[in-house]
């Protein structure tokens, strides 16, 4: 999925600031197309396919989320406090998710794929480079979610 | 005129359609299973639950078991070619360091790109921001590539 991130880059004009965005991305326009699908499949299932999309989390994961300001856990989807539009009105909030989406696109990329080619693919196949990409996943999230979000939240 | 040219190709617009199905049937999956909740991401990274490990594992089995069958039944894909999967590039580098920053942002906005493309279908418009800036992301890895270690 994330490579769909570099082709969006050379479809922008990436391919005049650096060769990286130098390459053929129209041969992988089937990409794109799935990533489309991707889109629709999302509003397929939130228009059609739900009723309650209140997401139940365990008990325990509720209470710590709760320590950190979001009292929505159990209730919603997406946390308010992150995703609701309101929330794009804060700074802070926008500066959030600003540097999640920016550490996404760069790490994935850095680390030739994401949760999809590394964790999923790349597993299936046995390749070492995607178990160290998975362990690197896991130090990541556990590194944000246990000691920075104290701090951030 | 490109448009026109897009479905007169018959064979070209069959592929382009069974990768739009496919992509449809992934978003579904996606926010069906809840894989795209910022709550279960964040669940996952408390080990509080079987939840997204449940998602994840029995992807990679059916991962497993598909790519054995297709390298030990030789099986092709439906237009007839044969099936490759090129290995990734040797080293440790990029894969650790690249994957920690990754796992940071995972962690923050809680989606991975697949989801962030269902959560914008389904109508949370804050994760446009959040694409537009993974897509600085990669821009920016881009540019810095040639001094970054490997």
């Amino acid at each position: 999925m994330s490579g769909n991130l570099r082709i969006m880059c050379a479809a922008l004009s990436g391919d005049k600031a650096c060769d990286f965005f130098r390459f053929d991305w129209k041969a992988q326009r089937w990409n794109l197309v799935f990533a489309l699908g991707a889109i629709l499949g999302g509003f397929v299932a939130a228009e059609f396919l739900s009723t309650d999309t209140s997401v139940v989390i365990t008990e325990g994961t509720i209470e710590k989320l709760t320590q950190y300001g979001f009292t929505d856990g159990g209730t919603a989807y997406l946390p308010e406090k992150l995703f609701s539009l309101d929330a794009l009105a804060d700074p802070y909030t926008l500066l959030l998710l600003a540097i999640g989406g920016f550490l996404v696109g760069f790490g994935s990329r850095y680390a030739g794929g994401c949760t999809s080619g590394h964790a999923i693919s790349g597993l299936s196949d046995f390749q070492l480079p995607s178990l160290i990409a998975v362990i690197g996943f896991f130090i990541g999230g556990l590194f944000m979610v246990h000691v920075l979000f104290p701090i951030l939240f | 005129m490109y448009f026109f040219q897009f479905y007169s190709k018959n064979a070209l617009s069959m592929k382009t359609l069974k990768y739009l199905i496919t992509g449809i049937a992934f978003g579904i999956i996606m926010f069906k299973s809840e894989a795209a909740s910022w709550f279960r991401i964040f669940e996952m990274f408390q080990f509080d639950s079987f939840h997204m490990y449940g998602i994840i594992g029995s992807a990679l089995a059916t991962g497993v078991i598909g790519i054995q069958l297709i390298k030990r039944l030789k099986l092709k894909s439906l237009s007839g070619e044969e099936i490759i999967i090129p290995p990734k590039a040797k080293g440790w580098k990029n894969y650790l360091f690249g994957g920690i920053l990754f796992g940071l942002g995972w962690g923050l906005a809680g989606a991975c790109p697949g989801p962030i493309f269902t959560l914008i279908g389904a109508g949370f418009l804050p994760l446009i921001l959040v694409l537009a800036f993974a897509t600085l992301g990669t821009f920016v890895y881009g540019v810095l590539r040639p001094k970054l270690p490997h």
